[in-house]
């Protein structure tokens, strides 16, 4: 028999509904699956722990344990009166540590934050929580989800990939696509800047959504880049992600800047093959243009082989399903992606970090301080780590008057003509006509520990295929294509126009079950191997 | 001596008076609130919460635009404007930077010598406004109750040239607020906020010299006052050779005094850009149009069409048009009354305007309805009443609610109409009177009235004079 983690979240939820399992027993199965493999939960100040810890996940800040039973015993309830518990009936969920939820400490991963507690719940939270989804946890993240490793954040040890222990989960929804991974959850709640929920869903080997911009609300959510960030959903497949989104999409009143558009049944999609769609493959993703981190020359590299294999095998599989691959189609604009990133990102973060002063809540410093700016500066200069200080310094350089004609207005510039070459490439009246662009999710697969941390500027390079879709506003998807030579995920993406996050889940639907039986697919990760052998 | 040139720019925040603050459900007034009982996370600035747009404020806001003559803007934008302060919980203030709701408008001001002035507005935005701190027992406390209430700034060209033309400009543009109904404008309670930008120059010179900001103008009074005491002394520093500086000032109501609070030279950088977390503000062409068509008559409008068609005099046109329930009233008065325009203003800037007075209420919060003082007019015409015994039913009509012709038959205070009668009481009072009789007939006729008063007292006032009188005349040269 399957153990009750490895089971999808449709299935726990299908046997919660149906009285096989309570949502109480899926919530002890969760807690005993993380408290074997997850080892201790991050804290601030953390700085030395047992050998034994260096190869556990650290997905989790906190364990909601409390609040999960409280749910568990409501979906319980409900069903035990004949009511349908909901879509995703106690289903165990982590939650990005970025989303404020009521009862529990939301840190953004920061000393910052290490004490607020939010009288309020995100919207899609809520929606978890309403559709029957137990809150099991907050998972651990860069801090403000500044960064693609998860090693910035101020709560130590942090997550490792359940993969490989040794390397990073990627970042900045590390502890999410860990925990998923790892299966100590069904599903997380992840946020998506640049690619916050791509790439270390690549770099673990899950499914990872960035919807379109609008889909999902982003109230609760602490803010990074307001007109960049989109929570989207973490899973292990493709039909769980759709199950996920499907929970969590809609327009929010609480969020003015969410669609009216409806929301369609993602369910019936995933029945619908890729027979006629138009694939597209663009040699703008299968190199990375990179600045000399001494000279600062402008250079180009190819991806790492096997990605850029894997990428053309999934073609391959999609053309024999019926898929039209179209390849070569031009996207110019890909290399501007992170220097425009760079600038918008910067400058909205830095104004959406002035709120955290040491006045009203979070950190406040416990020196004596002489006047108001001293009380702004001691406790900023203590409550931040080092990434968002060097955001900072950077936002406020680039969006102050005497430069935000050379830096923030032409970066607006530019997000315009990125935005330009997919609605070219999605013209259905023009030259390509596309449903979809498929490329790689990240340049390489997950990267060791320390091996890039502390360097900002390549850190920001691991964003380079997934900003794009950021910056456009468009939906995009990654899914696990494979495993490289050193036995790690490689993540595939899709890309589609506004509101088609159904024509992703239906592509990558088919690809997963045209490779069910490949090698890889039983392939299961070191975390929880190690348990399984016990 | 030299000849100078005061040259005045006004920058004002008016409050809107919408039910609820400008990006979230809190009530918009907490005027004697306690501190910090009317926040939400949303104007609190915690994290992860949005700002929505409160779709009255914009009406409100388009509508003050339209009535300053201003062109309303069909997309306007949000901005942010970036500063640290503990009234400010976001760090950052949403406004409006380049893309304003109201683009342009002007304001004609009649001087007291008859000139017409144009004061150009420079910029109108909405933006929210911020709490409110204070220094107590050594610590800085923080109130956000105002944070979010919805806020027009409005700021003016500089083109006012006394004190006395910008209070003015702010009396005028307190009735306007009032009038078009998008701000109560009261000045004690902040609803209407004001700085002034004041330099000197020269007469004739076309430049304009380093100015300095008052801040803290709680009353129009102040407005007038402290740009008179700023005019002198920039004029003084002149005088003496000197250079005026950039200044920000406060006026302290209480000793007349401006202080200075900082030095200008250094404008800080508010990092202004977009505000991501609102849409641009859409109106379309025909939202535009229901706006402007939903724009009352103004004063200045009104009080000319007064003088045009009514032929009141400025004077009587100007009191009617002070306050816009006063002169609807005035015109609903009129209309039923269908009698001469000079009758009903009278009735209204004398008896009524006591009675307002008095009672401490609006035109449109007496009991005494247009419709009232009309038939009360019908009653005075037709002979029914006299002229005092019409002021006694004014006022008992606003204490009882009930219409004139009642309270005139239920109190009995109508004319004597029995001819006969009043014949019986002249001759009462000429029987009691021999001597004064002897004397008229003598030749003494001044004592006509004597008798008459004599006759009106007897009646209690409800004899017709004009009757009285006739009877009179005829009974004494009978004999």
């Amino acid at each position: 028999m399957t153990p009750v983690m490895d089971w999808s979240a449709a299935e726990i939820a299908r046997k919660v509904r149906s009285g096989e399992i309570s949502a109480a027993e899926m919530l002890a199965a969760s807690l005993e699956r993380i408290r074997l493999t997850d080892g201790i939960s991050g804290q601030v100040g953390l700085t030395q722990w047992d050998e034994a810890e260096e190869r556990k996940v650290h997905a989790f800040i906190q364990i909601s344990k409390d609040l999960a039973e409280a749910q568990a015993a409501a979906v319980d309830a409900k069903a035990a009166r004949g009511e349908d518990p909901g879509l995703l009936a106690g289903v165990p969920v982590a939650i990005k540590d970025i989303f404020c939820v009521e009862g529990t400490h939301t840190t953004a991963g920061s000393r910052m934050l290490a004490n607020f507690r939010p009288p309020y719940t995100a919207t899609p939270v809520q929606r978890l929580i309403d559709a029957g989804a137990l809150v099991v946890g907050k998972a651990n993240m860069d801090e403000f989800a500044y960064g693609s490793s998860s090693e910035s954040s101020a709560f130590q040890p942090s997550p490792n990939n359940p993969w490989d222990p040794t390397r990073v989960p990627g970042g900045s929804s590390g502890g999410s696509a860990a925990s998923v991974a790892s299966t100590e959850v069904a599903l997380s709640l992840g946020s998506d800047t640049g690619g916050s929920i791509r790439q270390p869903s690549s770099f673990c080997g899950v499914v990872g959504m960035k919807p379109t911009y609008g889909r999902v609300s982003r109230y609760g959510m602490i803010a990074f880049a307001s007109s960049l960030d989109c929570p989207g959903p973490l899973a292990r497949t493709v039909s769980d992600a759709a199950l996920m989104l499907q929970v969590i999409a809609g327009e929010d009143p609480r969020d003015s800047t969410t669609s009216q558009q409806p929301v369609p049944d993602y369910q019936l999609a995933l029945q619908q093959d890729v027979h006629g769609l138009r694939i597209g493959l663009s040699p703008d993703y299968d190199r990375i243009v990179f600045p000399d981190v001494e000279t600062g020359e402008i250079g180009t590299e190819p991806i790492q082989a096997e990605v850029s294999r894997a990428v053309y095998d999934a073609a391959e599989q999609l053309a024999r399903q019926g898929a039209e691959i179209v390849e070569d189609v031009p996207m110019p604009n890909a290399r501007h992606g992170i220097p425009t990133y760079f600038v918008i990102s910067r400058v909205e973060a830095s104004s959406n970090l002035h709120r955290f002063d040491g006045v009203k809540y979070g950190y406040r410093t416990a020196q004596p301080v002489s006047d108001l700016n001293e009380l702004y500066r001691l406790s900023r200069a203590e409550g931040f780590g080092t990434e968002p200080k060097l955001r900072i310094l950077m936002g406020m350089y680039v969006s102050s008057a005497a430069y935000s004609h050379q830096y923030y207005l032409r970066a607006r510039k530019v997000r315009a003509m990125i935005r330009r070459d997919f609605d070219t490439a999605f013209d259905p009246a023009g030259a390509y006509r596309l449903d979809a662009l498929l490329t790689p999710t990240t340049p390489t697969t997950a990267f060791k520990r320390k091996a890039v941390y502390g360097n900002s500027v390549l850190m920001q390079y691991a964003d380079q295929m997934t900003v794009s879709a950021n910056h456009a506003g468009l939906p995009a998807l990654s899914f696990p294509g494979g495993l490289d030579g050193q036995g790690l995920p490689i993540g595939l993406q899709l890309i589609a126009g506004d509101f088609r996050e159904d024509l992703l889940l239906r592509i990558a639907h088919a690809y997963e079950l045209a490779t069910r039986q490949a090698a890889w697919r039983s392939a299961v990760p070191e975390a929880v191997r190690n348990e399984a052998s016990k | 001596m030299k000849t100078y040139e005061v040259v005045i720019g006004l920058e004002t925040h008016i409050q809107l008076n919408t039910h609820s603050k400008i990006f979230c459900s809190c009530k918009a007034d907490s005027w004697g609130a306690e501190p910090n009982s009317n926040i939400c996370p949303v104007c609190s600035g915690l994290p992860g919460v949005l700002p929505v747009l409160n779709a009255e404020a914009v009406k409100k806001g388009a509508l003050l635009a339209a009535a300053m003559h201003a062109q309303i803007n069909p997309k306007s934008e949000f901005d942010r404007k970036n500063y640290f302060y503990p009234d400010l919980p976001k760090g950052y203030q949403i406004t409006q930077f380049d893309e304003p709701i109201g683009k342009g408008g002007y304001m004609d001001l009649t001087l007291p010598d008859g000139h017409q002035r144009r004061v150009r507005i420079h910029k109108l935005h909405l933006e929210e406004d911020a709490g409110k701190t204070k220094i107590s027992a050594g610590m800085r406390l923080v109130d956000f109750n105002r944070c979010g209430v919805p806020l027009v700034e409005m700021v003016t060209e500089p083109d006012l040239r006394t004190g006395e033309e910008a209070a003015l400009y702010l009396t005028r543009l307190r009735a306007l607020l009032r009038w078009i109904g998008v701000s109560e404008a009261d000045m004690e309670k902040g609803h209407l906020r004001c700085d002034a930008n004041v330099s000197v120059r020269e007469m004739g010179s076309q430049t304009l010299n380093p100015k300095t900001e008052i801040k803290n103008l709680n009353s129009i009074d102040a407005v007038r006052q402290a740009i008179q005491e700023e005019s002198r002394r920039q004029i003084a520093v002149m005088e003496a050779g000197g250079r005026v500086e950039s200044y920000t000032l406060d006026w302290d109501a209480d000793t007349s005094r401006l202080t200075k609070m900082r030095s200008k030279e250094t404008e800080a950088d508010y990092r202004y850009f977009r505000e991501p977390d609102l849409l641009p503000v859409l109106l379309s062409a025909e939202e535009i149009a229901a706006i402007e068509h939903s724009l009352p008559e103004l004063p200045l409008e009104r009080e000319e069409r007064f003088e045009r068609d009514y032929h009141l005099s400025a004077y009587d046109a100007e009191i009617l048009t002070s306050e816009r329930s006063l002169s609807d009233y005035f015109e609903e008065a009129l209309q039923r009354y269908g009698g001469e325009a000079k009758i009903v203003s009278n009735w209204m800037i004398n008896d009524l305007a006591r009675l307002m007075n008095d009672l401490g209420k609006s035109a449109s919060e007496l009991n005494l309805r247009p419709a009232d003082l009309a038939e009360l007019l019908h009653l005075l015409d037709g002979g029914k009443i006299n002229a005092p015994t019409a002021k006694t039913v004014l006022r008992r009509v606003e204490e009882t609610g009930k219409t004139p012709t009642a309270i005139v038959e239920e109190e009995g205070l109508g004319l004597m109409d029995d001819l006969a009668a009043l014949r019986q009481l002249v001759a009462q009072v000429l029987k009691e009177n021999p001597a004064e009789v002897a004397s008229f007939r003598a030749g003494k006729e001044s004592l006509s009235g004597w008798f008459l008063g004599q006759v009106m007292r007897r009646s209690g006032g409800k004899a017709d004079p004009r009757q009285a009188r006739a009877i009179l005349l005829e009974l004494l040269a009978a004999e």
